[in-house]
C-alpha cells in the first residue's frame, strides 16, 4: 500500500480520446516528494523544448501535493504546470480550495493532459469512472457558471469542478483556470487548458487517504492546530497588519488599506499616491467592502479564512481572495466598489488578477501617448471604469485591439512598436509583476525578483521580515521565539539589520546573508509546492506553523519513508534545481534573471552582479545561471547533465 | 417513580460561524478509521456540511438514525431569504441519499459523539473546528428511573413464544441473525 499519496495517475490524451491510470514509481516520491517536484521531473522527461505551448505535445498536469488529503490542515493545493504560452518557460501556477483533496480520495495524485481535443470537453472522474464529456453546451460560459452547470447536470454538490472561463477558451495568455474560491492564474495556464479544448474537470471521489504513522501524525496535526490558535491570538506587533498573522494577507477580512493604496503603484505600475489614504475614504471603502461580503470562507481542512464570498447587488455572487480587490481599482484610478464590480467579471471570463487590470492600464495608456489611436479602440466608452470593461470584453475575446492586449503587455508592445516597448515596464521574463516601485535597492528582493523560477514575488517571499525593525528591542523581542529559522545565523541578520546606516540596505543584509535568506525562503516554498502545503500556513507569513524542523516529522509519519531535515531540504534543492534547468534548456540565461528596470529607482550594478555570482555559486551554478554537472550528479540529476551537455549547453567536466 | 441523574451530550451549531472547510468532516473519518487516525475520507464522516457557496448555505449535519423508507414529502424551508431542502436538515442514513453512508458498503453511519476509552474531553469535530461553529455542552438532567417492568420486545416475543412455541422463534432468530 501507499500512503499518503495514491501511487497512480491519470493520464488523459485529448488528441485520441484515451484514458490511463498508470502507477508511478514510489522512488520518485522519495527524490521529488510530489506536486511541483514530480510534474517538474515529468515536464522534463516527457515534453522536449521544441515543443509550442499551443500544440498537442504540450502537457498540462493538475497535480495535487503529497499530503492533500491527509489530516495534515491546509494541505489542499492544486499545482498546475505546463509550458507557458507568454513567458515560453516553465509555468508555475497553484491554487487552493478544494479541488485537490477531492482528486486524492477518487483515487489520483495527478491529471496528465496531453493532446488536443477537436471539440470542446470536459472531464468527468468519479472514482475510477473516468469520461469524456462533450462541452459544447458550456462555450463561452464564464467560469463560475460553467462548475454550477456541471454540478447540477451530475447532481452531486460534492463534485469540485476546476473550469475556464471565455479568455481560456480564446487563449488569452494571462487566463486562468478557476475553482470556486480559488484560481491557478500565473503563466496562462487557463491558456493551455483552453487550447487543449479543455473546459472543465470535474472530480469526486470517496476513497480513503493513508498514512502509514497513524498516531503520531495525528500528534503533529494536533501540534499545527494548536499553534495556529495561539499564533492568531499573538500577532506579530511591529508590522502591518496584513503581515501580522497567518494566511494569505487578509484583504477579505480587513478593510484598512493604507499601506497598499499609499505604496503600490497606480494606473499601469505607473503613479504612487502618498495621500490618498484619508478617513473620508477609509469609511466609504468600509461601507463598501461590508456590504458586498456575505461571508469569510476557507479551503478545504483550514481554519484560516482567507477568501470571502462577494455579492454586489444587480450581479451574479462569486467568491474572492487576497490582493485582487486593489487590482483593478488601482489600474483604473478608481474605486473599490469597481474594483468588486469589475473582478465579478473577470473571474467568470478566467483571467489573472495581476496581469490583466496592468495590461488595460498598459493599452490606455499607449492610446494617451498618441501610440494606438481612436481607430484602434472604436466604440470605447469615454468613461473611465467604462473602458476597462470594454477592454477586458474585447481582450477575452480577442476582438480588435483585444487581440494584442490578450497577448500581455510583452508581445503586445512588441506587435504595437512605435515605442510601445518602453510602456512594457513592469514585466519579468515578459510576465506582469504587482505594481511596485520603490527608492532603494533591498538585496534580498533584488535576488528574489531576478531569480525566482516562478516569476512572482509572492511565491518566494516570506518568513524573513520584509523591512528592518527600527529599534533593537524589537529585534531581540522578534528573534525570541523564532523557532523557524533553520539555523541560528538567521537571527543575527536580523539582528543586525537596520533601517539606516552601515548596517541597512542595500549592502546589508550582506551578498552572503542576502543569498542564505533567498535560499532559506525560496526552499520553504518549494516544499510546499511539492506538499501541498498552503503558503499562508507556511512559507509566506512570519513564523508560521509549518517549518523546516516539523516537516520531515510530518512526511515521514505520512508516507512511512525516512526523512530528515537534510533529505528534505536536498529533495528541494532538486527540485528548484530541475526547475531551473528546464528553463535553461528553453533558453534562459543570466541576461534574463533580472528585475524590471524601474523597480528601485536605486540601482547598484556592481553590488547586483556580486549578488547574482554568489547567489549561482551557492546554488551549484555556472555563472551563466545553468547548474554544473558537478551539482548536478550530487542531486542525483545526472540525467539533466547528460541532456544540457548533448545539447551543447554545458561543456564538458 | 424515582428520579435519577443522566449526562445528556449536546452540540451547538452556530451555522453562521461555518466557512465550510470540511475539518469536521475530516476528522471524524479519521478518528473511526482503524486503526485509529490510519486514513481520513470525508465520505465516511458522520457529519456533513451542507455547502453551497454561492448561495451562502453553510450547515453541519449530524448523521441520526437510520431509515428504511424515505419520507413521502419533499418540502423546503426559507430562512432568510435562502431557499433550503428540509433534507438538507435532515439527519437519518436514508434510501432517497448517499448520505450517512460507507461508501463502499452502503452501511449507515451515525454520529457516536466520539465514544472512547478513555472518554475524550470533547468530540473531535468540535476540537477541530476552530472557528466555533461547534460547541459541546454537558448538562446533567434529572431523569425518570429507567422503567424495568418489561419492554416492548419483550412482549412481543412472549407472544411469539406463546403462539410458535420456544423452538420455532429460537431458529426464526438464529437465521436473522445471519442475514
Ligand atoms: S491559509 Fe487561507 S489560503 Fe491558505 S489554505 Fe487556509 S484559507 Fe486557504
Ligand atoms: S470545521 Fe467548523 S467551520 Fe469547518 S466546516 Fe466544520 S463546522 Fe464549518
Ligand atoms: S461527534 Fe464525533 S462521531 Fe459525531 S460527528 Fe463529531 S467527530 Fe463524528
Amino acid at each position: 500500500m501507499r500512503f499518503a499519496e495514491t501511487g497512480f495517475n491519470l493520464e488523459v490524451d485529448l488528441s485520441r480520446g484515451n484514458i490511463d491510470r498508470v502507477e508511478t514509481d514510489p522512488r520518485m516520491t522519495e527524490l521529488y516528494l510530489g506536486g511541483l517536484g514530480t510534474n517538474a521531473k515529468i515536464l522534463w522527461d516527457r515534453v522536449p523544448p521544441e515543443t509550442e505551448p499551443f500544440s498537442e505535445d504540450n502537457l498540462l498536469i493538475f497535480s495535487t501535493g503529497l499530503l492533500c488529503g491527509t489530516a495534515a490542515p491546509g494541505c489542499n493545493r492544486t499545482i498546475v504546470s505546463t509550458f507557458s504560452p507568454q513567458t515560453r518557460l516553465m509555468a508555475y501556477s497553484m491554487m487552493g480550495g478544494f479541488w485537490a483533496p477531492e482528486l486524492k480520495h477518487a483515487g489520483y495524485d495527478k491529471v496528465i493532459i496531453s493532446g488536443q481535443s477537436p471539440a470542446l470537453v470536459y472531464l468527468w472522474i468519479d472514482n475510477d469512472k473516468v469520461e469524456i464529456r462533450d462541452a459544447s453546451h458550456l462555450r463561452g460560459k464564464g467560469a463560475i457558471e460553467t462548475a454550477e452547470c456541471i454540478r447540477s447536470e451530475l447532481k452531486d454538490p460534492n463534485v469540485q469542478v476546476a473550469a475556464i472561463g471565455l479568455a481560456g477558451e480564446n487563449r488569452v495568455f494571462f487566463a486562468s483556470i478557476e475553482q470556486g474560491r480559488s484560481s491557478a492564474s500565473r503563466g496562462g495556464v487557463g491558456a493551455v487548458m483552453g487550447d487543449k479544448g479543455l473546459k472543465a474537470i470535474a472530480v469526486r471521489g470517496t476513497k480513503d487517504v493513508n498514512v502509514a504513522r497513524p498516531a503520531e501524525f495525528m500528534n503533529l496535526c494536533n501540534d499545527v492546530l494548536k499553534y495556529i490558535k495561539a499564533r492568531e491570538e499573538n500577532p506579530v506587533p511591529g508590522v502591518m497588519p496584513i503581515l501580522a498573522g497567518l494566511g494569505s494577507p487578509q484583504e477579505m477580512k480587513l478593510v484598512d488599506e493604507e499601506w497598499h493604496t499609499t505604496n503600490f503603484m497606480w494606473g499601469n505600475s505607473r503613479t504612487r499616491r502618498k495621500d490618498f489614504w484619508n478617513k473620508e475614504i477609509e469609511e466609504k471603502w468600509r461601507e463598501t467592502q461590508e456590504n458586498v461580503r456575505t461571508r469569510l470562507i476557507s479551503c478545504y481542512n483550514c481554519p484560516m479564512k482567507c477568501g470571502a464570498t462577494i455579492s454586489v447587488p444587480g450581479i451574479a455572487t462569486y467568491m474572492m481572495k487576497c490582493f485582487s480587490k486593489l487590482t483593478y481599482t488601482m489600474a483604473a484610478y478608481s474605486d473599490l466598489d469597481f474594483g468588486f464590480k469589475i473582478a465579478q467579471r473577470a473571474t467568470e471570463y478566467g483571467v489573472d488578477g495581476f496581469s490583466a487590470p496592468q495590461v488595460m492600464a498598459f493599452g490606455l495608456e499607449l492610446l494617451e501617448a498618441g501610440i494606438l489611436t481612436d481607430a484602434d479602440v472604436q466604440g470605447m466608452p469615454a468613461d473611465n471604469e467604462g473602458r476597462f470593461f470594454w477592454l477586458l470584453d474585447r481582450i477575452v475575446r480577442r476582438e480588435g485591439i483585444g487581440d494584442v492586449l490578450a497577448d500581455g503587455t510583452y508581445w503586445a508592445a512588441r506587435r504595437i512598436g512605435k515605442g510601445a516597448e518602453a510602456f512594457d515596464h513592469n514585466t519579468i521574463k515578459k510576465h506582469e509583476q504587482l505594481p511596485l516601485k520603490l527608492g532603494m535597492l533591498n538585496p534580498v528582493y533584488f535576488l528574489m525578483y531576478a531569480t525566482g523560477e516562478k516569476i512572482n514575488i509572492t511565491q518566494i517571499e516570506g518568513q524573513f521580515p520584509q523591512a528592518p525593525f527600527p529599534t533593537r528591542e524589537e529585534r531581540e523581542e522578534f528573534v525570541k521565539d523564532w523557532i523557524q529559522v533553520p539555523d541560528e545565523k538567521f537571527k543575527q541578520y536580523l539582528l543586525d539589520w537596520e533601517p539606516r546606516g552601515d548596517h541597512s540596505n542595500p549592502y546589508y543584509p550582506t551578498v552572503e546573508a542576502s543569498c542564505d535568506i533567498v535560499d532559506w525562503q525560496e526552499k520553504m516554498h518549494y516544499i510546499d509546492d511539492a506538499l501541498g502545503t498552503c503558503a499562508g500556513l507556511s512559507s509566506f507569513p512570519l513564523k508560521p506553523p509549518y517549518h523546516i524542523h516539523n516537516f520531515p516529522d510530518f512526511i515521514s509519519a505520512a508516507t512511512g519513508f525516512d526523512f530528515d531535515e537534510a533529505r528534505l531540504w536536498q529533495a528541494a534543492t532538486r527540485t528548484r534545481t530541475l526547475l531551473r534547468a528546464i528553463n535553461v534548456r528553453l533558453g534562459l540565461r543570466r541576461a534574463d534573471d533580472k528585475p524590471p528596470e524601474n523597480h528601485w529607482k536605486k540601482r547598484f550594478p556592481e553590488l547586483e552582479a556580486k549578488l547574482l555570482d554568489e547567489y549561482y555559486k551557492l546554488k551549484g551554478w555556472n555563472d551563466q545561471g545553468i547548474p554544473t554537472r558537478e551539482s548536478l550528479h550530487e542531486l542525483e540529476l545526472d540525467y539533466v547533465g547528460e541532456d544540457l551537455q548533448q545539447r551543447g549547453i554545458l561543456s564538458d567536466g | 417513580m424515582a428520579k435519577v441523574k443522566k449526562t445528556v451530550k449536546g452540540i451547538t451549531i452556530v451555522a453562521d460561524k461555518c466557512n465550510g472547510c470540511r475539518a469536521c468532516e475530516l476528522i471524524c473519518s479519521a478518528f473511526h478509521a482503524t486503526p485509529k487516525y490510519s486514513s481520513s475520507n470525508p465520505a465516511r464522516s458522520r457529519i456533513r456540511v451542507v455547502r453551497e457557496p454561492l448561495r451562502d448555505i453553510y450547515l453541519p449535519v449530524y448523521a441520526g438514525e437510520y431509515t428504511a423508507a424515505e419520507c413521502t414529502g419533499r418540502d423546503k424551508y426559507i430562512i432568510d431569504g435562502k431557499e433550503y431542502a428540509e433534507c438538507d436538515f435532515c439527519r437519518a442514513s436514508c434510501p432517497s441519499r448517499n448520505l450517512f453512508k460507507e461508501p463502499d458498503s452502503g452501511l449507515p453511519l451515525k454520529c457516536d459523539m466520539c465514544e472512547d476509552d478513555p472518554a475524550l474531553e470533547k468530540p473531535k469535530c468540535v476540537e477541530w473546528c476552530l472557528n466555533d461553529a461547534l460547541i459541546y455542552e454537558e448538562r446533567v438532567e434529572e431523569v425518570e428511573e429507567e422503567d424495568v417492568s418489561p419492554g416492548d420486545v419483550e412482549i412481543g416475543v412472549d407472544s411469539l413464544i406463546d403462539k410458535y412455541g420456544l423452538q420455532q422463534v429460537l431458529d426464526t432468530i438464529a437465521r436473522a441473525s445471519k442475514r
